[in-house]
């Protein structure tokens, strides 16, 4: 088990402060954050490449502070496609091997099965530097899974990839990672559908902190702040102000119909989190489009209504064009409620 | 592209040619002539305009009155020049790999300041340094010795290499260095095993300067040698006596100047490969 106590650390770009996290082998923890939110920040303190200013990472009750990282028994597959320019592809995925004392055949051997598991066989004898950018990625990711590690570090693995060659290899995920099912996999990503896709457990940074952690759905299912809302959907949840009138919740002007699921709190103001696919067109909402996109097989539309603006999921592929008024319906069970200061206060009749 | 402008770009082109070759031509058709052929005018095609002689080429390899043996002023200037730019070029690339990689404080010295440091080396006037030199040699009995002008070009070459080397360590990304240690080398075991052997591009280009600059120092080979280590450029002007040997030194200056050409074909060809390119993202 890898154990992060009151984890703090300076001197780059964004600090990481206090973080606490006990994370378990065979798990894959994914960790979900904007640009900036700290995750590098976290992989590259958890492998020792920066220096900790605060707290205790231990590893199976060992402090690992004091152990170089060559002997942290860990591996690492950059959101760069890091591989040594001067070696074959084999060269490549043998060399953690070599330096762990085994011999050339030995090494050679296992790093060829790594390659074949990655979609490489054949290409052994190439330079990285003749290889697609894909493939240099793929490269990267056998030498990391060859070494059997404690713990794996994948730092936005797929971010320089282009869409199909990410959904492709997103997809060869779980297979690749069973390679390393004894150890602890952390997976860090800027996409919601990915760490909920490929993680056992999740992680929400944001700011140098840790906002949520546990499994993909219950952080989805209730956020517990309003940042974490915001973090896991892609499109994101809307979040406007609100307020409960006489049992009702009030949005600017608009009185929504009570829902059966949805208990309210005590009169007074909430914000409230919209989540994409709450919303629908037709209905009794007047509001206005702002922009159009289409995402895959589905239509982002971002709207403004009378109490603030929204982004909204419509499935199939739709044309709006700005300023066009239109219609829109609310579904209000999905909707969160959180306090003034961004807690999630939502309950459910159906929870309790 | 335009006629025109291909025209226009033959003809900068050919004009930049001639004055490159030129004095090469020149000095080579000057090598095989002899005092009257000098002396008598603008010719230049052996057998029509002039009669060659082997006089200047003959008289590097004679001694005493026939002329001056250039075989030991030629062997004394590559050993220096090869010695200072080996441990110039081996301490060079290890100090800026430490500048490249590694912080360090001392006080409100920074890197940067030891980098200038270098540096600075090169930006003071060789006759401030002269006399500290000649002194220092003295009192190390290393004056008129290959050794002596080994000690004082590595002073000269390394501010080159760590230069030149820093500059590129810096275009290698870090995360290389830090996957070798990952995949289980020490600090010196990533340097030695990934980063030096992607650096070729780099030492080839500080080798070629440390070699170019050494070669052709007239000025510390002057002051410090006297008869028993003369290099090259100090025994070309020995040559000048009352009477300028012009095909003696036209051949003289050939034979100088071809180790660096050697180099400068070799190291073209090398450095248009871009060892680094395509390797990372």
């Amino acid at each position: 088990m890898l154990s992060l106590k009151n984890l703090s650390t300076a001197d780059r770009k964004r600090p990481l402060s206090n973080l606490d996290a006990d994370l378990k082998s065979g798990k894959i923890y994914t960790i979900l954050g904007r640009t900036g939110a700290g995750k590098t920040e976290l992989l590259r303190a958890v492998m020792g490449l920066d220096d900790i200013s605060g707290g205790h990472l231990e590893l199976d009750g060992q402090d690992l502070a004091k152990r170089p990282v060559r002997k942290r028994q860990m591996s690492m597959v950059y959101q760069q496609f890091i591989n040594y320019p001067h070696l074959t592809v084999l060269k490549n995925v043998a060399f953690p091997l070599r330096r762990q004392g085994l011999s050339a055949e030995d090494a050679s051997g296992r790093a060829l099965v790594a390659l074949e598991l990655v979609g490489l066989a054949g290409f052994e004898g190439r330079m990285p530097s003749e290889l697609s950018g894909g493939q240099q990625q793929r490269v990267a990711i056998a030498r990391a899974i060859v070494k059997k590690a404690r713990i794996l570090l994948m730092d936005e693995p797929l971010a320089n990839l282009d869409y199909k060659l990410r959904e492709k290899l997103r997809e060869e995920f779980p297979r690749l990672l069973a390679q390393n099912a004894d150890g602890i996999i952390l997976y860090s990503t800027t996409e919601p559908a990915e760490a909920m896709q490929l993680g056992d457990e999740m992680i929400v940074m944001h700011e140098g902190h840790i906002l949520a952690k546990g499994p993909p759905e219950e952080i989805f299912e209730a956020p517990s702040t309003v940042e974490v809302a915001k973090l896991i959907s892609d499109p994101p949840v809307s979040i406007v102000d609100g307020k409960i009138v006489g049992g009702k919740l009030v949005l600017g002007e608009t009185v929504l119909p009570e829902n059966a699921d949805l208990k309210l709190p005590m009169d007074g103001s909430v914000k409230v989190g919209i989540r994409p696919d709450a919303l629908s067109v037709g209905g009794d909402m007047p509001a206005t489009v702002v922009l159009a996109e289409f995402s895959g097989s589905d239509t982002i539309v971002h709207v403004t209504f009378e109490f603030g603006a929204a982004v909204m999921l419509v499935e199939g592929i739709h044309e709006f064009v700005p300023d066009q008024s239109i219609a829109v319906s609310m579904d209000t069970s999905s909707l969160l409620l959180f306090s003034e200061h961004g807690d999630n206060i939502t309950e459910r009749r159906s929870d309790g | 592209m335009s006629r025109t402008y291909n025209i226009i770009k033959y003809i900068c082109l050919l004009t930049w040619a001639a004055f490159v070759v030129f004095p090469f031509l020149w000095a080579l058709s000057t090598s095989f002539k002899d005092a009257n052929a000098v002396t008598s005018g603008a010719r230049y095609i052996p057998w029509v305009e002039f009669e060659p002689s082997l006089q200047g080429w003959t008289s590097l390899f004679a001694s005493g009155s026939q002329g001056i043996n250039i075989v030991t002023p030629f062997m004394n200037s590559a050993s220096v020049t090869l010695l200072a730019s080996i441990v110039s070029l081996s301490l060079g690339t290890l100090a800026a790999y430490g500048l490249s990689r590694f912080s360090y404080k001392a006080g409100f010295i920074k890197n940067a300041d030891i980098t200038f440091f270098f540096i600075s080396q090169r930006i003071m006037p060789p006759i401030v340094l002269a006399i500290p030199f000649f002194l220092m040699l003295k009192e190390i009995q290393a004056l008129d010795t290959i050794l002596g002008l080994v000690i004082v070009y590595v002073a000269l070459l390394l501010p080159i290499a760590v230069w030149v080397m820093t500059d590129f360590f810096a275009s290698i990304p870090k995360e290389l260095d830090e996957m070798a240690m990952i995949d289980g080398c020490t600090p010196i075991g990533a340097f030695f095993r990934v980063i030096l052997p992607n650096s070729t591009a780099g030492l080839v280009v500080a080798g070629m300067f440390c070699l170019i600059f050494g070669w052709n120092d007239f000025f510390f080979a002057f002051i410090l040698t006297f008869t028993e280590t003369q290099l090259l450029p100090v025994a070309i002007v020995s040559l000048n006596s009352s009477v300028t040997p012009w095909w003696s030194l036209s051949a003289f200056a050939l034979i100088s100047v071809t180790p660096l050409a050697l180099i400068a074909i070799f190291v073209e060809r090398f450095m248009s490969r871009g060892s680094l390119a395509g390797a990372f993202r």
